[in-house]
């Protein structure tokens, strides 16, 4: 077994690490405290390449792996939440799709200049009434005249309404089947098309300088060729690809996590009480070498699955197990550095505290825990 | 148009430096290496100079180093930069300025060049004598301390930074340039960048190849550094503890009058 990484893996987690320190770590506090969006910070990650890292160059992407991307949202969560969601969500859930079932057609019109960072696009599948239960799908597009005529609505669906979202793909009913269930397939929406609009942004507990928004169709119309894949491969499409989102959002909460920790570190080494600074007391300590544990075994686990995607092996497991894992130690140790910050750790200028708050989504997003272990369970042949 | 950038490869300066007493030289397993961080401006400078000509111009890097270190040198592919060369032997361990100069003089006269643009001082040895060593050897004009660099017409206008303000200064070329801080940060390598920068070459050159022979390493230095001591450890500081506030200041105002500092 090789656990060295390559050295372009290497140099993209020293450059994604750099950028977060230099340029996103400084900005954090601010961009959560007025929820802004930070599109200086967007345009330097485009031109950088982080919004296309793992498409190939043809398609304006760099071409890098899978692990190389897990390392990157990692080092970026760890300066900013907010920062490292967005970054995730454009590459694994945005542009994506265009790459996994796009024509070659939509490839160039899309996901080119999504790889470029020239715009952001949304992912559109969870409903008000339907989130975990995503079949339950009640927005429908109706094929007329060469026209999908959709309605409906989209819930918490990210990167939809910036000033550089170009659209959102949803998933839509676009007919009954013979068994009588839903036909799902995928719709590519855009911006501009007439009936779609975007609520103001939602106030959030954390990722607050990250874009949500709901989005409704009435009588929106766009072509027929905006059919994403096949028709009535919608769900199973947006499964799959939140098969491999799962790689990121897990290594967001790693991100999380290693950011969580340097902050206690550095303060515990700084924090005096009784005489001694509190990294002396065995409390303090082990609570420290217990975050570093399981955020290493976090790591590891990311890292397996991203490993088993770039070669080709079934990473879906590994994949949920990780998600889930590392979720719930971010949970875990961001609950111990504000602990180790004591009321400082409450205060809004502690770093912590906004980490505190950004750690809850990691649990819900893109598959609760819950989810996460009827999935791991299903797998297991229980 | 020609241009190259020396860059010396160093310890990470966040890192803690040490010296080998037995060799009296530093350290450099078990740490980190990086670019010189002035090299990098250097760097900048060259990369920024390539873009405003265009044309077919190239930016080479230089680099004097062990050959276990040229992985460290991508960056400044990955930065930009066309290609490298790095002159890589045993026998240069332990070179002064003279010795390591005079041998990357004649390396970088095999290389060839219309501009060499050199960082002004390294994070390690940090003579900043080196610059001046090359161009003597090089026979070369030698403009330091710049902030701007313009090339028209086979001339070279550049700014220079003075304590005062700055100079305007033209020459002809081939020239050497060594660059000031304010020249302009250093990009980011991009994506991209890092995924080609294992497609181009780093070019390796020996002592043979350069025909250097004698006038390297320790035996070939002019000077030799007999011995070296770690500054002195600083004094314990005085702790005031006062009974408010105003009585700390008046504290810290008597200290520092005594002192004559105010
Ligand atoms: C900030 C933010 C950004 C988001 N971005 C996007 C986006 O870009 N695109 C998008 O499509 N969605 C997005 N989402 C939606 C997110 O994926 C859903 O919120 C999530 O999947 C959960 O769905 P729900 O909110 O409807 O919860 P529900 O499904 O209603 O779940 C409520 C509770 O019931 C539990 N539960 C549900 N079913 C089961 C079961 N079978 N067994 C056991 N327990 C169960 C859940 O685990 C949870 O605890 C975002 C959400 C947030 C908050
Ligand atoms: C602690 C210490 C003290 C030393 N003191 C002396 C001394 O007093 N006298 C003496 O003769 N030698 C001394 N040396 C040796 C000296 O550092 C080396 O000869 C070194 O190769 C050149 O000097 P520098 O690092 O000071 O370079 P500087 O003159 O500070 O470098 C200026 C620029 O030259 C270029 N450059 C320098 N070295 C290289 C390289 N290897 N490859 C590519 N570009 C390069 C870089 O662009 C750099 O920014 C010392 C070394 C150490 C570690």
């Amino acid at each position: 077994m090789n656990f060295d990484l390559t050295d372009e893996q290497l140099a993209i987690s020293r450059l994604a690490r750099e950028f977060a320190t230099d340029e996103v770590r400084p900005r954090a506090e601010e961009m959560d405290r007025e929820e802004a969006f930070p599109y200086d910070l967007v345009a330097k990650m485009a031109e950088l390449g982080f919004l296309g890292l793992p498409f190939p160059e043809a398609y304006g992407g760099a071409g890098a792996d899978t692990v190389s991307y897990a390392l990157a949202i990692m080092e970026i969560a760890r300066a900013d939440a907010s920062t490292a969601i967005t970054m995730a969500a454009h590459v694994s859930l945005g542009a994506t799709p265009f790459y996994l079932f796009g024509t070659e057609e939509q490839k160039q019109r899309y996901l080119v200049p999504l790889a470029q960072g020239k715009m952001l696009w949304g992912f559109g599948l969870t409903e008000p009434e339907a989130g975990s239960d995503a079949g339950n799908c009640r927005t429908t597009a109706q094929l007329e005249n060469g026209q999908w005529r959709i309605n409906g609505t989209k819930a918490f669906i990210t990167n939809s309404g910036t000033d550089l979202s170009g659209g959102t793909t949803i998933t839509a009913v676009t007919d009954k089947r013979a068994d009588g269930r839903s036909e799902i397939s995928n719709i590519i929406v855009p911006q501009t098309t007439p009936g779609f609009t975007r609520s103001k942004k939602y106030r959030k507990m954390g990722w607050r300088a990250s874009d949500t928004r709901e989005l409704s169709f009435v009588d929106a119309s766009v072509p027929e060729e905006n059919l994403l894949g096949k028709r009535g491969e919608g769900l199973k499409q947006f499964l799959t690809i939140l098969d491999g989102g799962r790689i990121s959002v897990a290594a967001l909460s790693v991100g999380l996590a290693m950011g969580a920790y340097d902050e206690a570190l550095a303060y515990a080494k700084e924090r005096r009480a009784f005489g001694q600074t509190i990294s002396k007391f065995q409390a303090i300590q082990f609570k420290l070498v217990d975050m570093l544990c399981e955020i290493e075994h976090s790591k590891l686990m990311v890292l397996k699955a991203a490993w088993e995607k770039d070669n080709k092996r079934d990473f879906l497991q590994t994949a949920s197990l990780a998600k889930l894992y590392a979720g719930e130690v971010s949970r875990r140790v961001v609950n111990e550095a504000v602990q180790i910050h004591g009321g400082y750790g409450f205060m809004d200028e502690y770093p912590v505290s906004r980490m505190y708050r950004d750690q809850k989504i990691n649990e819900i997003g893109e598959g609760t825990n819950e989810v996460q272990r009827v999935v791991i369970a299903r797998r297991m042949g229980l | 148009m020609k241009i190259v950038v020396t860059v010396k490869l160093v310890p990470d300066p966040n890192g803690e430096k040490k010296l080998d007493p037995a060799t009296k030289r530093l350290v450099r397993t078990g740490v980190e290496t990086v670019i010189n961080p002035y090299d990098e401006y250097a760097l900048e400078a060259a990369l920024q100079l390539k873009e405003r000509i265009g044309g077919d111009s190239t930016v080479t890097v230089f680099c004097m180093s062990p050959e276990s270190l040229k992985e460290s040198l991508r960056k400044a592919l990955a930065m930009g930069a066309d290609g490298a060369v790095m002159l890589s032997d045993s026998s240069l361990e332990g070179s002064d300025v003279w010795a390591s100069a005079h041998a990357m003089s004649l390396a970088l006269k095999r290389i060839g060049f219309d501009i060499l643009i050199v960082g002004g001082l390294t994070d390690d040895g940090s003579t900043g004598a080196v610059p001046g060593a090359l161009a003597e050897f090089l026979g070369v004009p030698c403009l330091t301390n710049v902030r701007k660099i313009e090339i028209a017409d086979g001339k070279v206008r550049v700014e220079r930074e003075t304590d005062g303000g700055y100079q305007e200064v033209t020459g002809s070329l081939p020239m050497l340039v060594t660059t000031a801080l304010t020249i302009g940060e250093p990009r980011y390598p991009s994506l991209k960048g890092i995924m080609g920068a294992k497609k181009k070459p780093i070019d390796m050159l020996s002592v043979a190849d350069i025909g250097a022979a004698d006038t390297v390493g320790s035996a070939g230095s002019k000077t030799e550094l007999l011995s070296f001591a770690p500054p002195p450890a600083r004094g314990a500081g005085q702790i005031v503890t006062p009974e408010d506030p105003a009585a700390g200041a008046a504290a810290i105002l008597a200290f520092l009058k005594d002192k004559k500092l105010v």
